[in-house]
Order: C-alpha cells, then sequence, then structure tokens
C-alpha cells in the first residue's frame, strides 16, 4: 500500500486537515484527517465510535467543525448547513433514507428543488410534473434503477428501491461527491447487491462516492481505497486490491498503525 | 430560487431512451386502475355518499330527492366547507387544529364590532361590510399565524396549542361582547352574502365552491400543496433537503386561521348573529370530516374533494333522519363510529403498507 496509484498522484477532490469536534466531554474527532480523489470509491471505516459519522457530518454540513480546514479543489471551504454542501456538489444518503413515504419517487427526486411551470402558473407556484416525472424516468434508467411502479408512493417499495431512490436523489444532483452511511444495513442479500452495483455505476459517471460500512467483504469489493479511523483520527490508508479483511480489522482495531500522526 | 441548482444537475434533460421508456409504456390502463386503487379512502368515502343519497332518496322521493333539499343541505354545509378545507392543510402535515370553531366566532364577533363601529345603522354602507369582512379575516389569520409559531417554533404539540387557541378565542370574543350576542348588522351584508344568490345560486354555495377550486389546484399541483405532503410524511426529510419547514407550518396554520375567519364572517352573514354558543362542535365537525374524506391523521395523504365529500356525509345523514322522523341525534352516533372506522382502516393500510 505505499506505492502510489494513479488515483493517489491526483490532486485531491475533497481533503479534511485535522478536524477537531468535541460534544460536551467527548472529543468525537480529535484531528482527523480525511481524504476524497475525483472519481473513486473511497470506504471510510472504523470502529463504533470511531467518529465515523460525525467525520460526515462535519464534511457535509450537517455539523460545524470547533477547528481544522476543509479543502474542495484545493479551495478551503466552510459549510454552515447542508445546503451550502449541495450548493457545492456534495450530497448524502442518509442511513434512515430521508425519503417522504407518501410521495412518489420522482416527487422524492426532485424534494426540495421542484421544477415549476412557465409563466404565470410558476409565479403561483405550479409544478412542472411532467417535466420532473421525465427527466426522473431518466435519471432511475440511467442508474439502473427499476421501479416497479414510478408513480407509487415510495412506502410501497421494497427496502432495497427505496435505497436505489435515495441514491439516485444524491447522485442526480451531486457534481463532486456522494456520502453514503450505511446504504445496505437494511437490505438483504440480492437488494444489497444491486446498490452495490448502483456504487459502481456512480463511479463510472465520474462522481466520487465515500461509502461508510461495516461490512468488510462488502467494501473490499466495492471500493477503490479505504480510510480508516480510530478514537476521532485517521489511522491507516490503504488500495483495495492490496489490502485484505485482517489488515482493515487490525488497522480498525488498533493492532497495525501505518500513518504517522499528521497534524 | 432553483435555476443555479438546475445547472448542476446530472439527469439530461433530453427524453430518455426507448430502453428505458419500455417499463413505463405497459402502463396507461394498469396505471389508472393502481392511481384509483391508492384514492380508495376518498373512492369509498364518496361510495358511501352516493349509497346513502340514494337510500334516502328511494325511502322519501318526495321529501328528500328534491332540489330544495339538495340546496338547503350545500347551504347549511357550506360554512362547514371552508371550514374543514382549512383543517385538511393542517392534518396533511400531521397536525391537528381544534381552534378553528372557537376562531371562527371570535372573527364574527370582530367583524360585526367592526362594522358597527364605522356605522351602526342596518342601512350601513357596502365599504362597511368590506372592511369588517376583512377585519374578522383578519382576525382569523392572526389566530392562525399564532399557532403555527407555537407549533413550529415553540415546538408544542398541535394539539395543546390549539386547544388552549380554543379556549382563547373564545373567550376573547365573550369578553369584547360582554357575552351577549351582537345581531346587529348590515343589511346589505345579511342579504347579500348572508341569503342572497348571483345567477340562482346562493352566495354561501359560491364562496365554498371557490375556497374548495383553490385549495384542491394548491394541495394538488403547486409547490406549496408538495411541501404540506412532505412535511407531513416526513419532517426530517423535508428539512434535510432544505424546506423550510417552520415557516411552512405556519403558513398552514395560517391558512386554517384565515379560512376559519372567513367561515366567521360567512357564518355572520348567514345567521345575523354572533353565535356565541354554537361553536363548540364545528372544530370536531370539521376534524370529522377531514378524516372521513380519507385524508390520514399521520399526514402525508389527503384531499380536499375527499373532506368536501366528508361535510357531506353527516349533512346528509342528519337531513335524511329528519325527514324519515327518526331522532336526529342518532346522526352523531352514526358519523363517530363511521369515524373510528375509517381511522382503523387508514392505520390497517399504513401498517399492510410499511410490513413491505
Amino acid at each position: 500500500m505505499a506505492t502510489l496509484s494513479s488515483s493517489e498522484v491526483a490532486e485531491p477532490l475533497l481533503d479534511a486537515r485535522g478536524l477537531r469536534k468535541t460534544y460536551g466531554q467527548v472529543e468525537a474527532l480529535r484531528g482527523a484527517n480525511f481524504t476524497v480523489y475525483p472519481g473513486e470509491v473511497v470506504a471510510l471505516i472504523g470502529d463504533n465510535g470511531a467518529g465515523k459519522s460525525t467525520l460526515v457530518k462535519n464534511l457535509v454540513g450537517a455539523a460545524v467543525p470547533d477547528s481544522g480546514e476543509i479543502l474542495l479543489d484545493g479551495k478551503r471551504v466552510s459549510f454552515n448547513s447542508p445546503r451550502d454542501a449541495q450548493l457545492l456538489g456534495l450530497e448524502t444518503v442518509y442511513q434512515d433514507l430521508a425519503l417522504a413515504a407518501d410521495l412518489d419517487a420522482a416527487a422524492n427526486l426532485f424534494l426540495g428543488r421542484e421544477q415549476v411551470r412557465k409563466g404565470l402558473l410558476g409565479a403561483f407556484g405550479v409544478l412542472d410534473k411532467r417535466g420532473m416525472r421525465e427527466r426522473s424516468v431518466a435519471a432511475f434508467a440511467e442508474l439502473g434503477v427499476q421501479l416497479k411502479d414510478i408513480d407509487a408512493p415510495v412506502a410501497t417499495l421494497s427496502g432495497g428501491q427505496r435505497q436505489s431512490v435515495a441514491i439516485a436523489r444524491s447522485v442526480a444532483w451531486a457534481s463532486r461527491v456522494v456520502f453514503m452511511d450505511e446504504p445496505t444495513a437494511a437490505l438483504g442479500v440480492v437488494q444489497r447487491e444491486r446498490v452495490l452495483d448502483l456504487i459502481r455505476r456512480v463511479r463510472d459517471r465520474g462522481i466520487s462516492t465515500v461509502l461508510i460500512s461495516h461490512n468488510m467483504p462488502e467494501v473490499l469489493s466495492v471500493a477503490d481505497r479505504v480510510e480508516v479511523l480510530r478514537l476521532g483520527r485517521r489511522v491507516a490508508r490503504f488500495k483495495a486490491s492490496e489490502t485484505s479483511l485482517e489488515e482493515l480489522v487490525g488497522a480498525m482495531t488498533g493492532a497495525l498503525e501505518h500513518e504517522e500522526e499528521a497534524a | 430560487m432553483s435555476d443555479a441548482r438546475e445547472e448542476t444537475v446530472a439527469v439530461p434533460a433530453q427524453a430518455p431512451t426507448a430502453e428505458a421508456r419500455r417499463p413505463q409504456q405497459l402502463v396507461p390502463a394498469a396505471a389508472r386502475l393502481r392511481q384509483l386503487a391508492r384514492g380508495q379512502n376518498t373512492l369509498w368515502t364518496f361510495l358511501v355518499l352516493l349509497v346513502l343519497v340514494a337510500v334516502f332518496s328511494v325511502l322519501s322521493p318526495d321529501a328528500f330527492a328534491t332540489s330544495f333539499e339538495f340546496r338547503s343541505i350545500a347551504i347549511e354545509s357550506s360554512i362547514l366547507v371552508v371550514l374543514a378545507v382549512g383543517q385538511t392543510f393542517v392534518i396533511v402535515t400531521s397536525g391537528i387544529d381544534l381552534s378553528v370553531g372557537s376562531v371562527l366566532i371570535f372573527s364574527g364577533v370582530v367583524a360585526v364590532k367592526t362594522m358597527n363601529a364605522l356605522d351602526s345603522s342596518p342601512g350601513a354602507g357596502w365599504w362597511v361590510v368590506v372592511v369588517g369582512a376583512l377585519a374578522g379575516m383578519l382576525a382569523g389569520l392572526a389566530w392562525g399565524v399564532f399557532n403555527g409559531i407555537w407549533v413550529a417554533k415553540a415546538k408544542v404539540p398541535p394539539l395543546i396549542v390549539t386547544l388552549g387557541t380554543l379556549g382563547m378565542a373564545l373567550g376573547f370574543g365573550q369578553v369584547l361582547t360582554h357575552g351577549v350576542d351582537v345581531g346587529n348588522i348590515p343589511n346589505s351584508l345579511a342579504d347579500s352574502i348572508g341569503s342572497g344568490s348571483v345567477l340562482g345560486v346562493p352566495w354561501l354555495i359560491v364562496v365554498a365552491v371557490v375556497v374548495v377550486a383553490v385549495a384542491a389546484l394548491a394541495l394538488n399541483t403547486t409547490r406549496f400543496g408538495r411541501y404540506t405532503r412532505a412535511v407531513g410524511s416526513n419532517e426530517e426529510a423535508a428539512s434535510r433537503v432544505g424546506i423550510r419547514v417552520d415557516r411552512h407550518l405556519i403558513k398552514v396554520y395560517a391558512l386554517s386561521g384565515l379560512l376559519a375567519g372567513l367561515a366567521g364572517v360567512l357564518n355572520l352573514a348567514h345567521y345575523s348573529s354572533t353565535t356565541l354558543t354554537s361553536g363548540a362542535q364545528d372544530n370536531l365537525n370539521a376534524i370529522a370530516a377531514v378524516v372521513l374524506g380519507g385524508t390520514s391523521l399521520f399526514g402525508g395523504v389527503g384531499t380536499v374533494i375527499g373532506t368536501v365529500i366528508g361535510v357531506f356525509i353527516p349533512a346528509v345523514l342528519q337531513s335524511g333522519f329528519t325527514i324519515l322522523q327518526v331522532q336526529s341525534f342518532w346522526q352523531t352516533v352514526a358519523v363517530g363510529a363511521v369515524l373510528i372506522l375509517a381511522v382503523y382502516f387508514d392505520q390497517l393500510r399504513r401498517r399492510r403498507r410499511n410490513n413491505r
């Protein structure tokens, strides 16, 4: 893993340095670094309480770090809300889906970013339902997401299909990075494979994916790189093709330490 | 507002490929069936209404199945329709507005007090009526905004907030009138909106139809309606995509208040009185109508048309029982039972759906 891959030669797309975040007495992040290169799937792994979720929250504007810096395309950025991050092309798929169950797939895809009709009707906020539906059909087709009924409330879809809708939404609006927090946690085997395929297709479109997962075989099968977090800081980085289950677990538990304590 | 956003969409705007189209192409008939099934709450209620009308018409064709009877049912229902339409939006957000009946009375009091302050003679001019009506509606709007702020910003449960304003609005109304009904309203109001017609259609019905049409379009076709469903469906999801949930809730409660204010003006015009003691049931009737009409108390689902049907079921029962000389008290018994069943079926449907 000491060898540099082509992706590591490239400039980082997203680079977090020395992030610190304290909640009361708890130091959730203690100078954490994290790097995303263009067009890759990078897995973020770590034991429970390692700070994965906190790190992602800080990267997508759901929380603001106490100190440290975030560089996007080499420029320093700061997000005060998820909206700020979204405007710069960073989207998040939450563990608990965050879909409006009573709305259909197209409505969810465009939730908060509805297209309105042109002219006077648009001024009254009248929705361009047909236009949004067409673009949704195209978006789902492009990602190979098959919904048995695109006009049904998403509550009537299976767990895997719902997750696909959530991912498709993020991908449709993300221009740089999609963060996925345990996207397969609640899914069966077949559905899980579908979602992993979806993640691969997202990468093929040139959008980077940050995958948070507890499932090591899954990480090794879909990720290009793996970054390991322990006790609020990054402790190791691997190329997925050159590492093993044992090595990842060792890094997570502290049996192995790879990365020097960066400032 | 979203112009800048749309450029970042990775979705191509051109028509999808034939490959992508195929799954959607088998649809028309099947999709329409499914759509029908999805609106089944409303459909069932409509069938119930039709059956009721049919039964009463057969049992008493001379008295019930007359245009006069239908017309009077519609007139008597129109004020409740206006109240219930506002309630529909609130319930779709998974909230509740218990205050509408009291706000109706308070608004009527404000309207008549304003009119009397400007010109207390029965022959007061149109501008007096208009100013008074606006004052009444503003009063309703103010209560709605008050409700909305406490629900959305202070996070007090809507049941409690509106239970509080139920008491407050009625109390203020009684304070302003010393508990004595004011019946001194301008003739021009009573004779026009109150009991007059335009092109043969009573004004009350005209107003109710306009309110229903605008509200149905707003709920079905606009961003406002979409956000109302989204907030009721999953508040967290709505706020994560950047919808200002608190602001939207305030708007929805404000709408309910405004419509209660309008209903107050209509009520004042129709009964030529502030009817201080008769609004106690209005809020429950409005809520029952909304729920009978297929709107889910859990939020996210509901239609304005369903609510209208939900208003008419109790009204038809009442009228039918009266004509058949059954004690009309049976009406409240029947409606109560149907209400419980309606919510039970809604819950069953949700449980089945969520188990998938």
